[in-house]
């Protein structure tokens, strides 16, 4: 299942301010300067309260968390149990 | 320290100055100069001088002239080496009515003109007018310690300390200028010469403006010494030491010199507590200091304040800086600062400044500057880490050495997997002029997400990047990285916020004068020329300072970790005493100044009242939003054009031949 629009609502929400446009599946949240190390603890934050799930520390890397898209198949993995 | 104040004719039919006029421009100072006020008039220029009596506390009130009353100057600052050119000067026959630093400075710029002020060693703004050759020259201090604003409107040059000066004459237009707010949203201050308001300008630190024969003219007379690695300083370490420690202790010595009581500001850190040891152990023993203690803990440094306190018996007085007082104080700081604010950290400066003023002192020693000119910001450190780690952009732990810069922002440990990816935007882009910055000029930049349309498109294309660009020293690409970082960090952050925001302007709001010791010119030029390798050696900031401190100082504050010096944001302006905020946030408020977007705005404002920390980027947006707000509420909508109490000067010089002999004529 695919888990990038709620991500996205949140992500524009509340690191935009509502600005959608600059923000694709693949954008480098890091790279781009949409989050920064706050906004990182903010959005670990959300993925465990929506969803369910628990970040480990080495989990937070940004494989999983630095777009999208890798968010997306991180929530989709850890749903699935793996 | 003192408020200066003037108008001058361009056009020489133009009818004399209007009196009232420069009263005023001095009434909305008297902040600046609360012991007396004294005002020249001829018919051209008009002078106005509000005195914070420091130095010959009977006799100094100024406009002070020459020995035939040809030339007449305002002053605002102190020249610290006023006693051995005042000697040098009777030796060559002048004479002097005051025992005043102002005087002095009249004499020598009688003598050599704009060449003068490489002699003086202090920090100033000045106005002196040669009534003979009708020609006006003002100047500021290399560094620009102390403000000077000038406009140009309706055929006169009006200039002033503070630009609430200029807006009291009538039809000054009082306007914001979109291009400062997205240098001030990038920056935190404006450049060059930019105020935050169209048509105002400054005069940049070192540099003169001269009128003469109806033309003006800017000068640079100054620029920081940086040179190439090969033509640095070739000597040892300790030569480098002892030299350093000769020029520090004379600096403190000859900012001393006052006929009032000089206090001490103590932080905690290695800068102001190498001052006050100074001055302890060599000529002050009973030493009054003063400091801020934070509420938020999260900022507060008592520990190492008491720490130092007590090593060195100083008669100690700490403020409590509360979020609720910090919060409430804001909107008179940004009133005294003049522009927008990023951050609050000016405003427990102000609240300092007052309770050394009810504690009856006039003047502080204070530590500014030791940290860009000796190397102490880690913005240094995290350049020099960036290219080590560019050199090999895949190496897995060259990065981690920037987590050790900043372990407050990298206290959460599961973010160590992720610290790479916050400083690798342009890591490879190395031969960037302005790659020691770049990055944080980035992040703040962020904050203009939230300007309006209107705003962006009143900036358009333009790029402040490119302009500090084309700015730069002819040489500058010669010198090596950290002399370069150093370059940027003074000329932009230090001479345009830190100095004025942090310093003068919320010193001067409690008639303050600060003293800067680390900004002597001899100190600031001998680093220059000295090698990097003292400076920060590997990732040791401040080593050369820390060697000459180390004898004086307990091991606890040589060796503390570097704390930057900050005030909380989110938690001072959005509390429950606070209603000036939500006033200033309101969706209505921004739709008036219409300089930001209302529904950005708005979910940042929700987004701050349920967050529990808020981020950087968010802390900036909200203060410099807030300020901006404030600031066009003060200086735009509701001026203050006419004073609350109309000013008497203790002293009128008035020598407009055309008006009395106009009012002779009436007479008949």
């Amino acid at each position: 299942m695919n888990y990038i629009e709620p991500v996205r609502e949140f992500v524009v929400e509340n690191f935009l301010f509502g600005d959608s446009g600059r923000l694709s599946e693949d954008t480098s949240f890091l790279k781009s300067g949409v989050l920064d190390s706050t906004g990182v603890l903010e959005l670990i934050g959300y993925l465990e309260e929506a969803f369910g799930i628990t970040v480990e520390d080495d989990e937070v890397i940004p494989e999983n968390l630095d777009s999208l898209r890798n968010v997306s198949n991180f929530v989709e993995s850890k749903l699935n149990g793996k | 320290m003192c408020g200066i104040s003037g108008i001058l004719n361009l056009r020489r039919e133009a009818p004399p100055v209007d009196p009232d006029s420069v009263l005023r421009m001095l009434a909305i100072l008297m902040h600046r100069g609360p012991d007396q006020s004294g005002v020249y008039l001829d018919d051209r220029i008009g002078l106005g001088h509000n005195r914070l009596s420091i130095i010959d506390l009977s006799a100094g009130i100024q406009p002070i002239s020459n020995e035939d009353d040809s030339l007449w100057i305002i002053y605002n600052g102190e020249v610290f080496n006023y006693l051995e050119l005042r000697d040098e000067l009777i030796e060559r026959g002048h004479g002097f009515k005051t025992s005043t630093d102002t005087e002095v400075i009249l004499h020598l710029y009688e003598e050599s003109g704009a060449d003068c002020l490489g002699r003086l060693n202090g920090q100033f703004a000045f106005a002196i007018w040669d009534s003979r050759k009708r020609e006006l020259f003002l100047a500021r201090d290399r560094v620009g310690i102390r403000p000077l604003f000038y406009t140009v409107h309706d055929n006169r040059l009006l200039f002033a300390s503070e630009i609430k000066s200029l807006f009291v004459v009538d039809g000054v237009p009082r306007e914001i200028d979109p291009i400062a707010l997205d240098q001030v949203f990038t920056f935190w201050t404006t450049l060059g010469g930019r105020t935050a308001f169209k048509g105002i300008y400054e005069l940049p630190p070192g540099h003169f403006l001269r009128v003469s024969k109806g033309k003006t003219s800017v000068r640079r007379y100054w620029d920081i010494p940086f040179c190439a690695k090969a033509e640095q300083y070739d000597l040892s370490e300790n030569d480098v030491r002892e030299r350093l420690a000769e020029l520090i202790l004379d600096s403190v010595r000859i900012r001393l010199r006052a006929d009032v009581p000089v206090g001490a500001y103590v932080s905690g850190g290695l800068d102001s507590s190498g001052i006050t040891a100074l001055v302890k152990n060599n000529f002050n023993n009973r030493l009054r200091t003063f400091g801020i203690e934070f509420e938020d803990r999260a900022f507060d440094e008592s520990e190492y304040q008491q720490h130092i306190v007590s090593f060195l018996k100083t008669e100690h007085t700490a403020i409590r800086a509360t979020n609720d007082q910090i919060g409430a104080s804001f909107p008179d700081v940004v009133w005294h600062c003049e522009k927008p604010l990023l951050r609050t950290s000016p405003v427990p400066l102000f609240l300092l400044s007052g309770e050394v003023r009810n504690s009856g002192f006039k003047v502080i020693l204070t530590g500014e500057g030791a940290d860009e000119v000796f190397g102490g910001y880690n913005i240094f450190r995290e350049s020099k880490v960036r290219r080590f780690w560019a050199r090999q952009p895949d190496s897995r732990w060259r990065p981690l050495l920037i987590g050790k810069l900043y372990p407050y922002i990298f206290k959460d440990k599961r973010l160590k997997g992720m610290v790479q990816s916050f400083f690798a935007a342009g890591l490879e882009d190395v031969g960037e002029p302005l790659y020691s910055h770049l990055l944080r000029w980035q992040n703040t930049s962020k904050t203009k997400g939230f300007f309006s349309e209107d705003l962006k498109s009143s900036v358009g294309g333009y790029s402040g990047y490119d302009e500090v660009r084309s700015s730069l020293p002819e040489r500058f690409s010669s010198w090596d990285d950290l002399a370069k970082a150093q370059y940027l960090e003074m000329t932009i952050f230090m001479s345009n916020y830190l100095l004025s925001s942090q310093g003068d302007r919320v010193a001067m709001a409690h008639s303050i004068e600060i003293r800067l010791p680390f900004l002597d010119f001899r100190i600031i030029e001998f680093m220059a020329r000295v090698p990097s390798i003292m400076k920060i050696p590997v990732l040791l900031e401040k080593h050369i300072l820390k060697k000459v401190f180390k004898d004086i100082l307990p091991e606890r504050i040589i060796n503390r970790p570097k704390m930057p010096y900050r005030a909380p944001i989110v938690r001072s302006l959005f509390n429950e005493r606070n209603g000036k905020t939500p006033e200033m946030l309101s969706e209505r408020r921004i739709r008036e100044t219409g300089l930001f977007d209302p529904a950005r705005v708005g979910r940042l404002v929700s987004k701050m009242q349920s967050v529990r920390n808020a981020g950087e980027v968010d802390n900036m947006a909200v203060a410099g939003i807030v300020s901006c707000q404030i600031m066009h509420e003060q200086f735009i909508e509701d001026f203050p054009l006419r004073p609350a109490k109309p000013l008497s000067p203790a002293l009128i010089i008035d020598r407009r031949e055309r008006t009395l002999s106009a009012s002779l004529r009436g007479k008949r």
